[in-house]
């Protein structure tokens, strides 16, 4: 079913744009179809250093989360004599909503093995990982077939194409921890530690895996410098809006009526996406739109109507900036694409409960007010979900995420706090409606209530 | 990114903590900084261990506010910064006590550490010298916000010297680093995750180490105490006093923890950041036979008194110039003894055993007439 809306082609694709070919799984085919060309031309005709400046070039920004600039971060890596720099790649996907890398991987599987070489070439690492989520077990299968082939073909060994450049590509399957997507407590995993997040600074560009310079990459970002390195930067630059450059992989899922991994090249709106047969087909079975989580199940839940504009009133984009438009006031994050669509029979108190209850599993417990405030949190949800809620526990969830967020050791505490904050921010009285109607809670929803209302926009004078 | 500093900065570095400017050593982090000021402006520490590598930065109750990164880039950093972890640069102004956010922050982080802990501290051999206790007297509130069940966990016997309460854990880690780095191997660690990890070993190995004893030493809160000492006395009405001994393993430098002649515990001695004292730059770890099976004063060289801060409950002991209240029964009878009626120690077997020298606690097994 996927496979058929990705064939269907009206923005630009760059990384799906052969997924739908048959068979393109296989070497031969993807060979065939103009694979493994990024790496030709890096090893070929540019320096390392030039690979890494088409990258900032392009504009790349983080695909993982934090949409941080990959040719920045690679350009911070450290390069001391005789130490060894690795490149590892976070396949860990495991953010509730988000499943695009687990579609490149299985279908295009290649494609991340071409990115990885020529990024490899351009960080000179000589070994490169791919952490791997566990439970995505079948698809280590894949990559490993995938760098068997690749190998075979002499993209991968000892003195690639003649460059004198070497390297091997490893996969490492995780163990089934959300926290080991987190980059250190990647690497610590990786190192065959517990897979507790590392105290920064040092920062991985520093001292990375086995203390040496590392940078750690999503899959997806992976893969796009293949496209870069093949029509260069400033080309893929040209892609998106602004600082939104190239293109993004949104899987889509929930309520609406085509869920999957989408290729957008980020000048599309909000609603275009909700709506447009091209991507998701709009809501199903005739519900109506009531909120919406738009990168993930960390970043912050929005209403209906701020969902599709902006505080400002204008039309929100799919771009990193016009996600973000209005802080978390108004506004959300493009975090990792992950798009989840709630209709109006969903519940945005359970949601949250959910959510928490996901972060109390999955916080890793090394710094208190992680490991001790998501599990309070989760409970106090609980109670409110089952009608057993207080006013004040409104208030108290609020300090509560205020106490974690921005205190905790790495990102999870934070991602565990603003999902809670966003729905008592924007969905308050549905909590209220929870504990003053705590009967009629446990048998029907609280509907759309106001939450696709136009909002009021405040007129500059 | 630190070496670079070293090579053309100033030979030290100028740092303001709370108003008060010091110059420290690069290099030095800002809880380090603010020890050698000392007092308020400290930031009070549950797991971080300056004898241990590695520790710091997790229970988060060292947060401070860094109003002005260095003198180069005088920007504040964005969020709060574990002290204990992050360096001082030149001409960085750090904001502890001065700052709410910090305080805010901090009482949060408080009341976390308190929410699944048991408050047993009635029955808990470390009350009277416990660092959450403390914490939480300094910088908790009265009452707690938490209704629901606080979380327990299967008991685990872990050896014959050390006891543990998996309830009372804050997870500092630092008895795992005492293991890494002071013993040859680590048998325990750290289970599961989240607010269901906890401290074991695996699976069910006894700790047998001869330095295995200083996770005791280090563990901020009760979770790990000394069996052989397990419900004997309250450490407020023991005496500690510094003693030594010719050891083959360690310093031989410790306290001992008396209440008369008798010997009811062995501990190495702290500094004043309740870690324990280093001589001559070394930290004076002390082995399990000087601490579990030299329990008699014979076996020590006796040094005087230990030091104890005025403000610990261990100094309402008064050992130390005690005066003792005049006898005024004597007065008022006119000379005469009080006559007694009864006295316990003809009717009570209790005080007939010596309990410091029983291998754990007394039981109701101990006074069983034979």
């Amino acid at each position: 079913m996927l496979r058929r809306h990705l064939a269907s082609n009206m923005g630009r694709k760059l990384l799906l744009d052969k997924a739908h070919i048959e068979n393109i799984r296989f070497y031969d085919v993807y060979r065939r179809e103009g694979g493994y060309r990024s790496v030709e031309k890096a090893l070929k005709t540019m320096s390392p250093d030039s690979v890494t400046e088409e990258v900032k070039k392009s504009g790349l920004r983080g695909r993982g989360g934090a949409g941080f600039p990959t040719g920045m971060k690679w350009s911070f890596l450290a390069k001391p004599e005789g130490v060894p720099r690795y490149l590892v790649v976070n396949a860990d996907e495991s953010e509730p909503g988000t499943f695009k890398d687990r579609y490149l991987m299985e279908f295009i599987p290649h494609l991340l093995i071409e990115g990885m070489i020529t990024s490899s070439y351009a960080l000179g690492s000589n070994r490169s990982y791919i952490y791997i989520r566990g439970e995505y077990a079948w698809i280590v299968d894949i990559l490993e077939q995938a760098i068997q082939e690749a190998k075979n073909n002499g993209w991968l060994g000892k003195n690639i194409l003649g460059s004198g450049f070497d390297c091997e590509i490893y996969v490492q399957r995780g163990a089934g921890a959300y926290i080991c997507g987190e980059e250190t407590a990647l690497l610590e995993s990786l190192e065959g530690k517990r897979g507790n997040p590392r105290i920064k600074p040092p920062f991985p560009a520093v001292k990375g895996l086995w203390d040496c310079p590392t940078v750690v990459n999503n899959v997806e970002t992976i893969a796009a410098v293949v496209p870069i390195i093949n029509d260069g930067g400033e080309e893929y630059a040209k892609i998106g809006i602004g600082k939104s450059t190239g293109t993004k992989l949104i899987s889509a899922c929930g309520n609406i009526k085509k869920q999957g991994v989408y290729e957008i090249d980020m000048t599309i709106s909000v609603e275009e996406f909700i709506y447009s047969d091209e991507y998701c087909g709009g809501i199903a079975n005739g519900r109506k739109l009531k909120a919406c989580i738009p990168g993930g199940s960390s970043v912050p839940i929005l209403p209906a109507n701020l969902l599709l504009t902006t505080a400002k009133g204008e039309k929100r984009m799919m771009t990193y900036e016009s996600l973000a438009d209005g802080g978390f006031a108004t506004g959300s994050m493009m975090g990792s694409g992950g798009f989840i669509v709630l209709d109006d029979t969903q519940c945005v108190v359970k949601h949250t409960y959910t959510l928490a209850r996901f972060y109390r599993h999955e916080s890793c417990g090394q710094c208190s007010p992680c490991r001790e405030g998501t599990g309070w949190m989760e409970k106090i949800l609980l109670n409110i979900e089952n009608g057993k809620g207080k006013m004040s526990d409104i208030d108290l969830l609020w300090d509560i995420q205020r106490k974690i967020e921005g205190n905790t050791i790495c990102p999870l505490g934070d991602a565990a706090a603003w999902p809670v904050a966003a729905a008592i921010r924007h969905f308050r009285d549905e909590f209220e409606w929870h504990i003053t109607n705590p009967d009629d809670a446990q048998r029907r929803n609280f509907g759309l209530a106001h939450y696709a209302d136009p909002i009021h926009i405040p007129t500059t004078a | 990114m630190a070496d670079e500093v070293k090579k053309e900065a100033p030979a030290n570095f100028k740092v303001t903590i709370d108003n008060i400017t010091i110059e420290v050593a690069p290099g030095t982090t800002i809880l380090h900084a603010a020890r050698q000021i000392g007092g308020d402006v400290t930031p009070p520490a549950m797991c971080y261990y300056s004898k241990l590598k590695g520790s710091g930065g997790k229970c988060r109750t060292c947060l401070v506010e860094v109003a002005a990164g260095s003198a180069t880039d005088p920007r504040p950093m964005p969020k709060l910064v574990a002290s204990c972890r992050t360096n001082v640069m030149d001409g960085m102004v750090v904001k502890n006590i001065t700052s709410e956010r910090v305080q805010d922050a901090r009482a949060g982080v408080v009341e976390f550490l308190l929410l699944n802990h048991p408050l047993d501290c009635p029955i808990c051999d470390q009350a009277g010298e416990c660092h959450l206790q403390d914490l939480g007297y300094e910088h908790g509130k009265e009452g707690t916000r938490y209704e629901f069940k606080r979380r327990t966990f299967e008991k685990e016997d872990i050896g014959p010297y050390i006891q543990l309460h998996m309830t009372r854990c804050i997870l500092c880690y630092r008895c795992t680093y005492v293991a890494d780095q002071l013993t040859d191997n680590r048998v325990h660690g750290i289970l599961d995750r989240g607010d269901h990890a906890e401290i074991s070993t695996y699976i069910s190995k006894a700790i047998d180490n001869d330095f295995s004893g200083n996770m005791i030493d280090v563990c901020p809160v009760g979770a790990l105490t000394d069996k052989t000492f397990r419900f004997k006395n309250r450490v407020w009405f023991t005496k500690p006093v510094d003693a030594h001994r010719d050891c083959d393993k360690c310093c031989g430098k410790v306290t001992l923890w008396q209440r008369g002649d008798e010997v009811l515990r062995v501990t190495a001695r702290k500094d004043e950041w309740g870690e324990v004292q280093s001589y001559d730059g070394k930290p004076g770890w002390i082995c399990n036979t000087c601490r579990f099976d030299k329990k008699h004063v014979n076996d020590w060289v006796i040094e005087g008194p230990t030091r104890i801060n005025r403000h610990s409950v261990i100094s309402q002991g008064h050992y130390l110039g005690l005066q003792k209240p005049k006898e005024t029964i004597a007065d008022v009878m006119g000379g005469r003894a009080p006559k007694l009626l009864m006295d316990i120690h003809n009717v009570s077997d209790v005080n007939s055993v010596d309990i410091s020298a029983l291998p754990g606690p007394a039981t109701s097994k101990t006074f069983e007439k034979k």
